[in-house]
């Protein structure tokens, strides 16, 4: 293992920055909200809650791709595998409530539904079944779209279309800033979206709302270093886009990826979970490539059910109002193996990484 | 190939079914192996319906155990070595000196006879080192594709002085690991076909009750538990769950090999849930830990053994982990093994 991952893990460090916090954080409750299910990881996986200063929290917001896709995007999906085409989508997709089934279930009841690891490997079960129908079910944000984009830009097999579910992250950023009842003081954003949408491409968010952005990595000190520039900025009474990612982020990010969105997609207002609509939040297939169009190939459409079950807090954790450990479900009838919310369903939703590691606001 | 070759040089059906084959499977293959075959009283030898054992004075202690391990060949043992040792290792970490084993084979039409004879010298061979007593056995044989290769049972009968459970733990109470955690877990991860993960990793596997004698003999031991499926953070999560007791313990004192490690951050999974198979994880009292570690520590197999906390009043039924680095977490009951059939 290279010594250079594990000197972002330094504890020394670590306590000195821990100091820094205390020296940075204002004298009221701060909020800092992420949007990324590996930051969650981290944060909880390394304990990173226990070096906050009173009074500063950080919660995981929308990070989560598989817990915000909508009940209107499953039901399609659902639809589109019972009417007899091979579905294929990630793993993680399986087992999230849609209105009536998810698609574990509709697989259980014969429909053709099978994970793959990326687009790529469902343009190669197009290529195996030519004679069947084969629909990749995309989900995720900036950072698997390209991969979805570049098997529609390569001319895929005539019998494989994309259903696209695919999300952009700063729109949501905007979305929160305009929820009631959320005081929300900065954002950390996610350190791989960033790669490909750059650390400019907060600017908007950061002017409108006046609110500091930083971009931070996924090793503890990563995580820790970008908080504090977030408290810092907050000290001083700036609300900036600030990199402390810079050895994989770019301000104008990672043009070519870029391109290969704007040439497949154009943006589109998309449905999220907990949230509701966000206006340009969503990804759409060109005009040009409707024929790997799903949604217009099938002319399927989908119904908005119940997005969360009664009782079950996701609807608040995925905006960051609430924390795992708020819900009285959590842990008791919720859980990895028998989840009730999406947040439970999706290996990076709040609640199952609470779970898995331990997750509690402090120990 | 001849019906009479396959049955010479690989497992029919025969084999299992109780005449001349079979006696001949017994006869030729499996008893020479076993130098010990009874204890004081009517033993293998015998192939009566039962053996009878004369033990000597203390607590008779128990268990069994089935293996399904996957491949049945890895780096550092085989199925046979693993069944074994798990079955001593489950008496060791009652407290019990281990003096007699059960062997029941369950073995697929075609199983090669050499592949058998390899797994069964493993088996002698651990019997042996500990002298335990092989005192009765079956055999079956399933059909071509109704089971994996070969299943084995094993059940150990030990006698302990003080039978030592999970659920000894008193708050103050320190926390000992035998050896790094993991190895057996990551090894077979990386000797897997569908990996092709290069390592030079090798199991764990071992029995551990001439180790854990030591321990016993120092005295202060309160709880002991073998870390094998769901590694140390299950054995801990029980030990704390029955001991009605928090654990504290902290990441970086837990020993683990840089290979496994590496192979950790690879695939994503704790070193911490996976499974050892010549681990112990063992409560000592406050005053005898010191004492304790140093005596683990001049056994081969414990020479990297480690203290890595303690039990507090605190958070009953939870364990702490200090994180490396520097941080706390709760240390949860992992779902289950990340690594299907280990043992």
């Amino acid at each position: 293992m290279s010594p250079d991952l594990f000197s972002f893990r330094d504890p020394k460090r670590a306590r000195e920055f821990a100091q820094l916090l205390s020296r940075l954080a204002p004298a009221r409750p701060v909020k800092i909200v992420h949007v990324c299910g590996t930051h969650e990881i981290t944060i909880t996986e390394h304990g990173l809650r226990s070096f906050l200063p009173e009074g500063v929290e950080v919660l995981e917001g929308p990070g989560c791709p598989v817990c915000v896709t909508s009940t209107v995007d499953l039901d399609v999906a659902v639809k589109l595998a019972q009417e007899g085409v091979i579905l294929c989508t990630f793993g993680d997709m399986m087992r999230v409530p849609g209105t009536e089934l998810s698609l574990e279930e509709a697989r259980a009841q014969g429909a053709d539904v099978r994970t793959v690891l990326s687009a790529a490997d469902a343009v190669e079960v197009a290529r195996k079944n030519p004679a069947r129908e084969v629909v990749f079910f995309a989900v995720g944000f900036e950072t698997t779209a390209p991969g979805t984009a570049a098997v529609l830009l390569d001319t895929p097999p005539a019998n494989f279309s994309v259903f696209s579910s695919h999300k952009l992250i700063p729109p949501a950023l905007s979305a929160l800033m305009e929820l009631p009842q959320i005081e929300i003081d900065a954002f950390l954003a996610p350190g791989h979206v960033s790669t490909i949408i750059g650390s400019d491409a907060y600017r908007p968010v950061a002017e409108r709302y006046h609110v500091p952005v930083v971009v931070g990595g996924f090793e503890p000190l990563d995580v820790l270093y970008a908080l504090a520039l977030i408290l810092r900025q907050l000290k001083e009474g700036r609300a900036e886009v600030e990199n402390a990612y810079v050895r994989a982020v770019l301000p104008q990010g990672n043009t070519r990826a870029q391109e290969l969105l704007s040439q497949a997609f154009e943006v589109s207002d998309a449905r999220w979970r907990g949230i509701g609509t966000i206006p340009g939040s969503g990804l759409a297939i060109r005009e040009e490539f409707s024929r790997f169009d799903a949604a217009k190939k099938f002319g399927v459409e989908g119904e908005l059910g119940e997005e969360t079950v009664p009782g079950c807090l996701c609807a608040d954790i995925l905006v960051a109002r609430a924390v795992p450990t708020d819900c009285p479900l959590f842990g008791k009838i919720c859980t990895p193996l028998s989840p009730v919310g999406p947040c439970m369903v999706g290996s990076e939703g709040a609640c199952s990484v609470w779970y898995r590691y331990g997750g509690r606001p402090r120990l | 190939m001849s019906p009479k070759r396959l049955s010479e040089e690989h497992i029919s059906a025969l084999h299992g079914a109780g005449g001349e084959l079979m006696g001949r499977l017994l006869s030729e293959h499996i008893l020479p192996r076993f130098s010990l075959r009874s204890l004081g009283s009517i033993g293998l030898d015998a192939l009566d319906d039962g053996a009878a054992l004369k033990l000597p004075p203390g607590v008779p202690v128990i268990t069994t155990d089935s293996h399904v391990v996957k491949p049945i060949f890895f780096p550092g043992g085989d199925i046979g070595r693993l069944a074994a040792c798990g079955t001593a290792n489950d008496l060791a970490v009652m407290g019990a000196r281990p003096l007699a084993m059960t062997l029941g084979l369950i073995i697929e039409e075609g199983f090669p006879l050499s592949d058998l004879e390899r797994i069964l010298t493993s088996i002698a061979e651990v019997l042996e080192g500990l002298r335990v007593a092989l005192v009765a056995g079956d055999t079956k044989v399933m059909g071509k594709g109704e089971l994996d290769g070969i299943a084995i049972n094993t059940t150990g009968i030990g006698v302990a002085a003080r039978p030592i459970p999970d659920a000894g733990l008193s708050p103050g109470d320190v926390i000992i690991v035998t050896g790094p955690v993991g190895d057996h877990g990551f090894a077979l991860l990386s000797a897997r076909e569908d990996l092709s993960l290069e390592s030079n990793l090798s199991s764990d596997v071992a029995a551990i009750w001439p180790l854990v004698a030591r321990a016993l003999e120092v005295g202060g031991v309160t709880a002991m538990k073998d870390p094998t499926r769901g590694g140390l953070a299950a054995a801990l999560n029980e030990m704390a769950r029955k001991s009605h007791v928090g654990i504290e313990v902290e990441e970086a004192k837990i020993p683990v090999r840089d290979e496994v490690r590496g192979l950790s951050e690879l695939l994503g999974i704790s070193p911490l849930e996976v499974a050892c198979e010549g681990r112990a994880v063992i409560g000592v009292a406050p005053d005898r830990a010191a004492q304790v570690l140093s005596a683990l520590r001049e056994h081969p197999l414990g020479r990297e053994a480690a203290i890595i906390g303690r039990a507090i009043e605190r958070y009953p039924g939870k364990v702490i982990l200090d994180t490396g680095v520097g941080g706390r977490r709760f240390l949860e009951m992992p779902l289950g093994d990340p690594v299907p059939r280990i043992c």
